[in-house]
């Protein structure tokens, strides 16, 4: 056991962090729509789902057709793929509500649930349906989405962002398979994990292999002492090419795990400020008081449900869209994984007091901090794999003991 | 012709019929009043008029042009503006929030800025409490909320529902007085009431209502010295 503060810690706050804000985006759809119509939105976390699958049939049918590589695709990509599947899950709610929901506005409020429920079960099996033969493009490419899991081409590279060079030069091929010399003097820290970027020149343009360094010796290397590399590769292959090497270093900040809690963070901001600052934020937030007086003030309430339900759906799919940018693994549409993450995003909603903004996004990190710490410190006392148990507990506590959620307030009316 | 005429109006809410027959004209510039028990149908005929509910008969005519079927939010838009019962402040938005979403309606901020002003010295009390959530004030306070946010939208007719309602015998004093100076600057006012007495003496004109239709209109003032008025509404045996 190192201090508290080791890179286990960090490792699993930066996780937390990541996860939380994906998390929150998910929980404020639930929150608001709450806020507003006093009912939870079943159908949310499928439309969270149809954001992810947009995302990856976007980016695959955008890499396909214009050709461009899987492996480096330019940063442009990202925020058309983001906007896509806004768009489409945009458009989806918008029809949700104007065709599911709003023909039940005066209904009883279990008429209204249990539709939700039958609007989420349509979406996931209707996403997960083998693909329409006119539809289907290529193999992977289709719609609906089918009933395979798929994987996720590489949006962004998988860049360390706090790696630092140590050398740069030329190699030296080694003796033996696997071998490489360098051409200059580096010192070797203990435990510390290094990694050779090795540049190759092709017809295409430079390409560049990365190879880890098995068990270096520790203090200072001399130029020419042989170095083993993994992958093993003949030393005749890396004679001669271009090399940096890089000390990776104990807690690893990712350009993914960066990219995904400031897109987030942009998102939440601008959120805020809508709901917090704007006239049509004041009216949203009016409307989630009372429909009828609202109404009274020239608010067109049907326009802020519909605006209400879109919103949500936009951030919804910017955590579809940079769930898989995390985990590129994509499960099919109606897999239970998927049913849990929304799960535990309406649990965020819950704990942070639904109906209330700010307590999504609160919920949203407090449920990934206690699932992956829990998970972390916890896995060799209790039990591994316990996460689930460990978010579900905290929502019982909290509903014992806040059952408004923590920054929900019961409203009082005075007379 | 009359700026607001209400003629023969019926609603009904599910089976339940509210509101039979209801008959009222409100001329240009005056303060009308609406008296009646509670139950008698004068929220309903408010809610009618504002789009709140759909009449099941009769017309509502503003400016000579039907209002049926439209919308709550196009009929403020037309100017007329209501101050719900129960005050209907919104909670959880602050003093200046809700007289924000008064003049929701309006694109000329400057002028919006002014008559902000203008309500705020109307009620000195909403100035001292502007960034303050609006659920947080006293009925009183709360009831001058809700009269200066309908202001706001800068109505030429101002429905108000019962105003005094539960306010102490000073605070219903001062209500009443700024009722009639917000109608002596120009804004025509129907208002109803349970508090026969205080209506009768600022309205220029009032209808009666008994279980869902108007049974008397005249004059506020005659209405005021009937027999039958007195009777039943005044307390006058
Ligand atoms: N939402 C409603 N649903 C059913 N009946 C209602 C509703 N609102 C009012 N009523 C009925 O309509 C009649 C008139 O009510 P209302 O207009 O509120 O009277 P007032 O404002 O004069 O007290 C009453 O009998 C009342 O019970
Ligand atoms: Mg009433």
């Amino acid at each position: 056991m190192g201090t508290l503060f080791d890179a286990t810690f960090f490792d699993t706050m930066i996780a937390s962090v990541a996860v939380g804000s994906l998390y929150a985006l998910i929980a404020l759809g639930y929150t608001m729509v709450y806020g507003i119509l006093k009912f939870i939105n079943f159908a949310h976390s499928d439309v969270f789902v149809l954001g992810a699958w947009t995302a990856f049939t976007t980016t695959t049918a955008l890499i396909a057709w214009t050709g461009l590589s899987a492996a480096g695709a330019p940063w442009w990509l990202g925020p058309i793929v983001l906007g896509v599947a806004m768009v489409v899950c945009g458009v989806t709610a918008f029809c949700i509500e104007r065709f599911a929901y709003r023909p039940l506005r005066k209904a009883p409020r279990l008429n209204v649930l249990i539709t939700a429920i039958g609007v989420s079960l349509l979406l996931q099996n209707f996403n997960q349906l083998p693909p329409a033969p006119g539809l289907a493009r290529t193999a992977t490419v289709s719609f609906p989405f089918g009933p395979t899991p798929k994987t996720m081409p590489e949006l962004l590279p998988d860049v360390i962002l706090n790696e630092s060079i140590i050398a740069t030069g030329t190699l030296g091929g080694g003796e033996r398979r696997g071998q490489v010399l360098l051409d200059r003097a580096v010192t070797v820290l203990p435990g510390r994990t290094y990694r050779l970027d090795v540049t190759r020149q092709t017809e295409a343009g430079p390409v560049v292999a990365r190879f880890n360094l098995n068990n270096p010796p520790v203090g200072e290397v001399q130029a020419g002492t042989p170095l083993v590399t993994q992958p093993l590769r003949p030393p005749a292959e890396m004679q001669g090419l271009a090399y940096v090497l890089v000390q990776v270093p104990a807690v690893t900040i990712r350009l993914v795990d960066v990219a995904i809690v400031g897109t987030a963070a942009v998102l939440m901001v601008g959120l805020l400020w809508l709901v917090f600052r704007t006239r049509l934020g004041a009216a949203m937030r009016a409307v989630s008081f009372s429909i009828e007086n609202a109404a009274l003030m020239g608010v067109n309430v049907n326009f802020v449900i519909s605006f209400t339900f879109v919103l949500g759906a936009c951030l919804a799919a910017a955590a579809g869209f940079l769930y898989p940018i995390k985990y590129p693994s994509l499960q099919q549409p109606a897999s239970d994984v998927w049913v849990l993450l929304g799960l535990k995003a309406f649990v965020a909603a819950v704990v942070g007091g639904i109906g209330n903004i700010r307590g999504a996004v609160l919920g949203g990190f407090l449920i990934a901090f206690i699932e992956f710490f829990g998970e972390t410190y916890l896995s060799a006392t209790i039990g591994s794999g316990l996460q689930d148990i460990y978010v579900f507990t905290t929502l019982i506590l909290v509903l014992l003991l806040r059952p408004a959620g923590l920054l929900g307030t019961p409203v009082r009316e005075k007379v | 012709m009359a700026l607001l005429e209400i003629d023969n109006l019926s609603v009904h809410y599910g089976a339940i019929h509210a509101i039979k027959s209801v008959s009222v004209r409100v001329e240009q510039g005056q303060i009308v009043t609406l008296i009646g028990s509670n139950g008698a149908g004068k929220t309903t005929t408010l809610r009618a008029v504002s789009g709140m509910v759909r009449p099941t008969g009769g017309r509502v005519l503003y400016q000579g042009r039907p209002l049926a079927g439209l919308p709550a939010h196009k009929i403020v838009r037309m100017g007329i503006s209501q101050a719900p019962e129960g005050r209907g402040v919104f909670a959880n938005l602050t003093v200046r929030e809700n007289l924000g979403l008064g003049a929701y309606i309006r694109k000329d901020h400057a002028a919006v800025a002014q008559d902000m002003d203008k309500a705020l010295s109307i009620f000195p009390r909403l100035r001292e409490r502007l960034g303050q959530m609006a659920g947080t004030l006293s009925g009183g306070e709360q009831q001058m909320l809700a009269i200066a946010r309908a202001l706001l939208a800068r109505p030429r007719l101002l429905l108000l529902d019962e105003p005094s309602l539960g306010l102490a015998p000073q605070m219903v004093q001062l209500i009443f007085r700024i009722i009639r100076e917000i109608n002596q600057s120009g804004t025509t006012i129907l208002l109803v009431e349970q508090n026969a007495h205080m209506a009768l003496q600022v309205a220029h004109h009032a209808v009666v209502l008994e279980v869902g239709q108007s049974t008397l209109s005249g004059p506020a003032a005659d209405l005021a010295a009937s027999d039958e008025v007195r009777k039943a509404y005044l307390g006058h045996g």
